[in-house]
Order: structure tokens, then sequence, then C-alpha cells
């Protein structure tokens, strides 16, 4: 990354506690645009916390949090406009069970953004026929296998044209089959050149489709690197634990 | 998965030839004709029986005249049936009316309660405030101090009727409850809709609007509509305001005639109202179970 580049996201020493537990404890980030990257590490470590952190769904107590050279955290900045700008897809799907898949990807457009119904509409059926979901707009979520309702939540976070997408353990709830269709398509984003910050267990993916990642130990980012360096030699003692309990599982 | 094993079946039951199926087919019919048979015929059997001793035992005993004649009159019911069916006319219009307003107060109270921020602490104080009190006073009273202390005032501009008091009373303390219903749906949308709908860009009113307040009222139709059956009887309530509506109308005539059979009148017209809602209650609950328990595998 040069220098004189603006990096699309940047966390600057942030800070965030649920209660008495500190959950991330100084932060410090850069993506830069078109960049991939992977945050790795065992449950509970920070990673989801600090994706929601970017979405603004979270409130950070200390630090900034920067999209665009803007301070995004700062009193005043409406939360709204920001995430117009974001996606963000959940490990659980979190399609709206009483809509159709049309009419959740077509909701942000039409209620946030103000797009027309006919136009949303359009748009949204031109990408669900290129996310293999074509035949699939008119029904309901509980209808869509697991990998099939995933896809749909990508298409939903695509829709308003996302600067940045963040992934929040996506492949999780997943029966294993159905994890390389959700991968794949990620796969396709990152080649578009799509700029995305991934919480991720699937650690083949992050090693193949990362420019860098990161491994997140309680709360800290301990070790980070291309993705070629980091699972090869990792530096730190807990991250050689991590990787090699990964391996033991035959997750690598 | 399910297309294989039906054709699995299918072939199956080609390779073993059509007339031992037939057989199959004949024994099992019969067999299940015999159980579903018998339990029905105990079961009316055995109701026949009681209600017939019931019956007998009341009609035995030596009093049994002098309460068909004070309660089941057959005269004393024609005479009173127009009068007493009048009023009741007049319930179910309030009861109508009631119901939608009961509706909306309710769910504009429960939004109110649920607004995050501290921006908001007034109108989730008012929300509070108002629940508790309407809530903790009992209907009849409520009922008392607005339909008869309003008019009393004789305030320029409020309406005097007994009956606007009356049925705002009801509203009252009936949205009150129903808020709560509301709010317990609101809860029950678990929190991750709030989340995707936020993350694409809605304003907290509305994620609320399109995305968790048609599933919260979804999830407690059947609440709301034991809400409903209830609300058809305390109407009944509002008499005590000296409006005509069925019971008034059937005490007047009681204390003309000195016979209770206009009282009965009334509840039967009370009845046929409410056990066909009951009934529609029950019937959407099972519906809704199966929907969920569908969903759920």
């Amino acid at each position: 990354m040069s220098k004189d580049v603006i990096p699309q996201i940047t966390l600057d020493n942030v800070h965030k506690r649920f209660g008495k537990r500190e959950v991330l404890i100084g932060i410090d980030l850069e993506v830069a645009e078109h960049e991939v990257i992977c945050l790795i590490g065992p449950s509970g470590c920070g990673k989801s916390t600090l994706l929601r952190c970017v979405n603004l769904l979270e409130r950070i107590e200390k630090g900034r949090i920067l999209f665009g050279g803007i301070d995004i955290t700062a009193p005043g900045v409406n939360e709204n406009d920001i995430r117009k700008r974001m996606g963000i897809v959940f490990q659980a799907f979190n399609l709206f069970p009483h809509m159709t898949v049309l009419e959740n990807i077509t909701l942000g457009p039409r209620r946030a953004h103000g797009i027309a119904k006919v136009e949303a509409e359009a748009r949204g059926r031109d990408l669900l026929d290129g996310f293999g979901l074509g035949d699939k707009a008119d029904e309901y979520p509980d209808r869509l296998s697991g990998g099939q309702q995933q896809r749909a939540a990508i298409v939903r976070s695509l829709m308003g044209d996302p600067e940045v997408l963040l992934f929040d353990e996506v492949t999780s709830a997943l029966d294993p089959e159905l994890v390389g269709e959700v991968l794949g398509v990620i796969r396709g984003l990152a080649e578009r050149g799509m700029t995305m910050i991934l919480a991720t267990h699937e650690m083949g993916f992050a090693r193949d489709v990362a420019n860098r990642v990161h491994f997140m130990h309680e709360g800290k980012i301990l070790e980070s690197g291309p993705p070629a360096e980091l699972f090869k030699s990792p530096k730190a003692e807990r991250t050689q634990q991590f990787l090699k309990r990964v391996i033991e599982a035959g997750r690598l | 998965m399910g297309d294989s094993s039906e054709s699995g079946i299918e072939s199956g039951g080609a390779g073993s030839g059509p007339p031992h199926l037939i057989g199959r087919f004949s024994r099992l019919r019969s067999e299940l004709g015999k159980d579903d048979a018998r339990p029905a015929l105990i079961g009316f059997a055995s109701t026949l029986a009681f209600f017939g001793v019931v019956i007998w035992a009341v009609a035995a005993s030596g009093n049994w005249p002098r309460v068909q004649r004070s309660f089941f009159s057959a005269e004393a019911f024609r005479n009173a049936w127009p009068d007493v069916l009048g009023g009741f006319w007049l319930d179910l219009q309030m009861w109508v009316v009631a119901e939608i307003l009961i509706l909306a107060l309710a769910l504009l109270l429960a939004v109110l309660r649920t607004l995050r921020g501290p921006a908001f602490l007034p109108l989730r104080v008012v929300s509070i405030v108002f629940i508790d009190i309407f809530r903790g006073v009992p209907l009849l009273l409520v009922i008392f101090l607005l339909g008869f202390g309003v008019p009393a005032l004789q305030i320029p501009g409020l309406p005097n009727s007994a009956l606007v008091w009356g049925v705002v009373a009801l509203v009252l303390s009936y949205a009150a409850y129903t808020a709560e219903v509301y709010r317990a749906g609101i809860d029950s949308v678990n929190e991750s809709q709030r989340s995707a709908a936020r993350s694409l860009g809605l304003t907290q009113w509305q994620a609320l609007r399109y995305a968790v307040l048609p599933q919260a009222v979804r999830n407690v139709v059947p609440a709301l509509l034991n809400g409903l059956v209830s609300l058809q009887k305390d109407v009944a309530l509002i008499s005590v305001l000296g409006v005509r509506e069925a019971v008034r109308e059937a005490d007047i005539i009681r204390a003309r005639t000195f016979n209770f059979t206009s009282l009965v009148v009334a509840a039967v017209l009370f009845l046929l109202a409410s056990v066909p809602l009951a009934r529609l209650a029950d019937w959407y609950s099972a519906r809704d179970r199966a929907r969920r328990s569908q969903s759920a595998t």
C-alpha cells in the first residue's frame, strides 16, 4: 500500500467494551481500496465486534474509525448515510422471513436510497440472476437452502452499490456441502475488486483470497501479514498454537 | 429427497402385485374404521348419559318449575327479545369502535416504549406511566371516573355523553394491556433483524416499521384475538353509566316484570357473539402453531 493513497477504512486505536469485558483493545487497521482483509482467530477474539463497529452497529468507546478519510465515529455523523455506502453480511443470514427474496433485497434501495420500486426490482432481478438465484426471487427465505439464503443476503448487501463489504463468519452456520457455493460468490467479488473485510474460520479460503491476514486474540491484533507468510511461518506463539489446532482439525 | 423415497414405494408396490396390495388396503381400512368409530361412540354415549342424568336431576327436583318460570320463561323471552337485541346492537357498535381505537393506541404506546436513545426518554416515560396507571386501576373504576366525572364538569367543547366517556374508559384500559401484548411481540423478534435492517441504511423508525413490526404483530395475533373476545363482554360494563345497551335493557325489563329471563336473553346474545370468536381464535392459534413447527424443521 503506497503512502499517498488514502485508505478506504482506517481503525485508529479502537476500544470497545461490553460492561466490564474489553472486547477490542486498541485496534489499528488499514484497508486500502480493492483490498481483501481476513480476520482470523478463536471465537470471542473480537472479530465480529470489529465488523459491527465499522458498520456503526456498535458504538466505540475510544479511538476513531475513518471511512474514505472521514471520521465516521465523530458526533453528528449520520450513521444511516454511512451504512448506505457499506454492506454487511451476517453469520445467520438475517433475511427478513416475512418478505420474499425480492422484497428482502429491494427494501434498502427503496426505503433508504429512495429508488422507485420498478427500478429497484429490475436491478434486484438482474443481480439475483447473476448469483444463480433468478428463480428464487418470489420465494420466501424459509423455502431456500442455507447456501441460497446466504447468497440472497450477499445480494441484499450489494444492492446499494457498497464501497466496502463486511463479512461476519458468513459460512459458519452452513452445512459443509453448502460452504463452497458461498465462498465461490465471495471469491468472485474479490476478483471484481470489491474492498472487503472478512471475519472467517475458513483458513484455506483466507489463504487464497486475502491480501493480508490479521490474527486476533483477546481483543488485540497479535500478528498481521500476507497470507503466505502468516500461515507458513507465524511468529507469535498464540498464532502458532491457533494454526496448529486448525490444521489438526483439518480446516487448512 | 422426498421424490426419491416416494418413487421407491411405488416401485416396491408394483413388484408385490396389485391383488396383494388391495387385500392389505382393505384390511387396513377396516381396522382403521374400527379404531375410528369406537372412541367416537364412547364419547357420544358418555356425553349423552352425563347430560341426561344432570338434566333429569334438575328437572326432577321440586324447585325446577320455579326456576324455569323465573329464568327460562318462553313468553318472557319473546317479550324481552326486541329491546335486548336493540341494546345488543349498541354493544356491538361500541365493541367495534373501541377495538379499532385500542389497536391503534396500543401500537403507538408499544412503539413509544421501545424507542431507543436518550432523546426519546420523555416519550418512553409517557408510555410507561400511561400503561402503569390504566393497567393498575380497575376498569369499572375508570368507567365511573370518566363516565360520571367528565360530563359533570360541563366543560364546553367536551362531549357530555356517558356513552362516549364509557367507551373512552374502555379504550384507555384495554390499550394499556394491549400495548404490553404488542411489546411482547416486538421483544420476540430477534435483535439481529433490527441490525440487518439498520445495516441497509434504514432509520430506527423504518427498521421497526418494515422489519420488526410485521413479524411482531404476526406473533401476537392469538393474544390480540383473545383480547377482542374479552372486550366483547366488557362493553357491558358501560351499563353502569345508564347507557341502554343489552344488559341495561334487560335489567330494566327485569325490574318491571320481576322475571330474570330478560337477563338470560342478554346472556344468550353475548354467547352467540363470543363463542364463534373464541373458536376463531383457537383455529388461528392452531394454524399458527402448525406454521411455526413447519418452518422450524
